[in-house]
């Protein structure tokens, strides 16, 4: 049985998971469970009915399921982009963070927290924090604060403040740590507004649940255009939220391969003396840990120790994983794979050249892995198109010109930056 | 090595537990900053063995535990550290659970309380294991004979005191006030009524977060406390002395000293307490 098929549960996949955080949140994580099982399970009060309708309305679902023309002729395949970067604030993580401060509010919490890596899940959390009228607080790395500028002023556009978090090496990993001491301060009226299908039970669960929409409209959307189910579904995976929402719906559906793409960075290997993993491939490299509140896979050293993680991609920069998909890897139900920096650059590239669409450096890994193994991938894959590139350009510019890359436009005009 | 029973530290009068990371800045010091808390009075100690993600610990412990990592810090080392101890307190490791899951060659937290056992530590203190997830470890304490200390907060409602209750022993941590560890200028009005409901519980009662003076000391142990834990106030020290580059020699004159003012406030505070109704003890 794959852990999937648990709507709720204890929180257990396959002894992943769990709920390993400071007694001081134990009773909030309490009365989040009891929320979860109410209001999202059961739709007490029409709660998912609210949701729902504040996802189209607001959030402009549902997305299309659009046949890429370009790629499936390259590719001799049938690629469909199922198009998570026209929801409202371009990346799915409004999903999630719409249903969870949603959630807070029938929760009667007055103020939210929340963590950012590239910036995404803080823009979609102070969009929906100013869309249902509640105070926000965005913690995030000052390393990702730099890396993520337009983001980082689209927050403070939808009047969140933007927190930064100095400690490490000041990316997600970091960022979680310091929500969290904040959570464990003000744990009375805030909600912790977390950004993946990761941390302690219920939110993997839950998170999962609010991003199912993805699959759910996807598997609807590709029965009617391709006549059928398909051969494989491609996502990249950092925390997990996008892998997740893209592959629940067809977990139970035996003839569709799931493919979690992972960011293979500059290489696989780890420094254990250094405490460095150049990629954030927990799932394809990682071990069993514990690390904010889940038993799950981690890049860790053999004493336990977590190590710093690096991606091209700050959203895919984290060294855990949800646990639920470290459980689908076991069963042997997801396959992890990697993409390194320079093809998902080189994938950035082909599909803004070749679809017109700028997809974010987090979904260019999948794209590059479709061009790497399109051969194998069977007549019909959909990729999912996690979130678009605006908020990568900068990035883009920087490490397109660093390095060789075959396809990129010429970059001279930009040396002064944009 | 120490003696090993944890109750020793709280039968003659109210237990003065101080914490620090070890190995910060470095493992000789740190060895001389640990026993310079024993000159100053310390019933018992928490040795803090660092994990590079510590959530439950404010921004004074989590620089402590850069400096340790940074020095070279691992399970084998500290367990080391404990063994090289020239202290006759009980001694509590203090550490994060993914730390005590991946030790030894299975996973699990057996081999680490087995190790511990051997250099004599007492018990454990896990910020991250709520008693959902206790289990485990509860059982290797079981098996080896070592303690697992708990962590009350101020959320902690009656319901869960009672699960925490029943995979605790040694003594109760009861945590002061919200939030992570640090000290601060006034003890949280919250303490009092903390230890209150606790008085039916039939384990020692420590509190810990923000307790940095023996002036403090004193009103948490008059209140009813049956020790005080004092982390970051005694971590400063350290700090400064990193700073001002002079890691051991006044830096552990200062710790003494801090620890003897904290062990001293306590007893103050235990004189002072109106006298107890009968029937209650420790």
């Amino acid at each position: 049985m794959t852990g999937s098929e648990s709507r709720s549960g204890d929180g257990s996949f396959g002894g992943y998971g769990g709920q390993y955080v400071p007694e001081a949140l134990m009773p909030a994580i309490e009365e989040l469970t009891d929320a979860y099982e109410r209001y999202v399970l059961g739709n007490e009060d029409g709660f998912l009915d609210e949701f729902r309708r504040r996802l189209r309305d607001f959030g402009g679902r549902p997305t299309p399921l659009q046949r890429a023309e370009r790629l499936s002729e390259r590719y001799d395949t049938e690629v469909y982009l199922k198009r998570e970067d026209l929801v409202h604030g371009g990346a799915h993580k409004l999903n999630n963070a719409l249903g969870q401060v949603l959630l807070a509010k029938y929760m009667g919490k007055e103020r939210i927290v929340a963590e950012t890596g590239a910036g995404q899940h803080g823009t979609a959390t102070a969009m929906a924090a100013a869309h249902l009228g509640m105070p926000c607080e965005v913690y995030m790395g000052e390393r990702d604060i730099n890396r993520q500028r337009p983001n980082v002023f689209r927050m403070k556009l939808n009047d969140a403040e933007v927190t930064p978090v100095t400690t490490g090496r000041g990316t997600l990993k970091e960022a979680i740590s310091e929500t969290m001491r904040d959570w464990a301060s003000n744990v009375e009226d805030t909600h912790y507004v977390i950004g993946s299908v990761v941390g302690p039970h219920p939110f993997p669960s839950m998170v999962r649940d609010f991003q199912a929409v993805i699959s759910e409209e996807a598997r609807a959307q590709v029965r009617e255009g391709a006549g059928g189910l398909p051969d494989a579904v491609l996502a990249c995976a950092g925390g997990g939220s996008n892998t997740m929402g893209a592959f629940h719906r067809f977990v139970g559906d035996d003839g569709v391969d799931m493919y979690a793409v992972e960011a293979g960075g500059s290489s696989l290997d780890v420094d254990e003396a250094a405490g460095v993993a150049p990629n954030s491939a927990s799932l394809s490299i990682g071990s069993e840990g514990v690390l904010h509140g889940a038993r799950t896979k981690l890049l860790q050293d053999r004493h336990g120790q977590i190590v710093e993680s690096h991606s091209i991609s700050s959203g895919l920069d984290y060294a855990g994983v949800g646990p639920e998909l470290a459980h689908l890897v076991d069963e042997g139900r997801v396959t992890p794979v990697s993409v390194d920096d320079d093809a998902a650059l080189e994938a950035f590239h082909r599909l803004s050249q070749e679809e017109g669409i700028i997809p974010a450096l987090e979904t260019a890994h999948a794209f590059g892995y479709l061009h790497e193994h399109h051969a194998d991938l069977g007549g019909v894959v959909i990729v999912n198109v996690s979130g678009r590139g605006d908020k990568d350009l900068e990035s883009v510019i920087e490490e397109t010109a660093e390095r060789d890359v075959p396809n990129a436009p010429d970059m001279s005009v930009f040396e002064g930056g944009l | 090595m120490s003696d090993g029973d944890l109750s020793s530290a709280f039968a003659d009068g109210p237990a003065f537990v101080p914490y620090l990371a070890v190995g910060d800045p470095d493992y000789e010091s740190s060895l001389t900053h640990v026993e310079a808390l024993e000159r100053g009075g310390a019933d018992a100690i928490e040795l803090g063995l660092p994990f590079s993600e510590p959530i439950a610990e404010g921004p004074t412990i989590q620089e402590a535990v850069v400096r340790s990592l940074e020095a070279g810090m691992t399970p084998d080392r500290f367990f080391e550290f404990v063994a090289d101890l020239d202290v006759d307190v009980p001694l509590v490791c203090m550490t994060y659970y993914n730390l005590v899951y991946q030790y030894g060659t299975e996973q699990g937290p057996r081999p680490f309380v087995e190790r511990a056992a051997e250099v004599g530590l007492s018990g454990f203190v896990v910020p991250d294991l709520p008693a959902e997830e206790a289990g485990p470890l509860r059982a290797a304490c079981d098996e080896f004979g070592l303690d697992l200390i708990a962590i009350v907060a101020p959320t902690t409602d009656e319901d869960r005191l009672e699960k925490l209750v029943s995979v605790s022993s040694g003594y109760l941590y009861v945590q002061a006030r919200l939030g992570v560890t640090g000290a601060q200028a006034s003890v949280s009005g919250q303490t009092a009524a903390s230890i209150d409901r606790l008085s039916d519980v039939d384990l020692p009662k420590a509190v810990g977060f923000g307790i940095s003076s023996g002036e403090q000391a004193a009103t948490v142990v008059e209140a009813g406390a049956d020790g005080v834990i004092v982390g970051s106030a005694l971590v400063d020290i350290v700090a400064e002395g990193v700073e001002n580059d002079d890691p051991t020699g006044a830096v552990a004159d200062r710790l003494e000293s801090l620890a003897a003012e904290l062990s001293a406030g306590a007893e103050r505070g235990f004189e002072q307490r109106a006298p107890e109704p009968e029937g209650e003890s420790e």
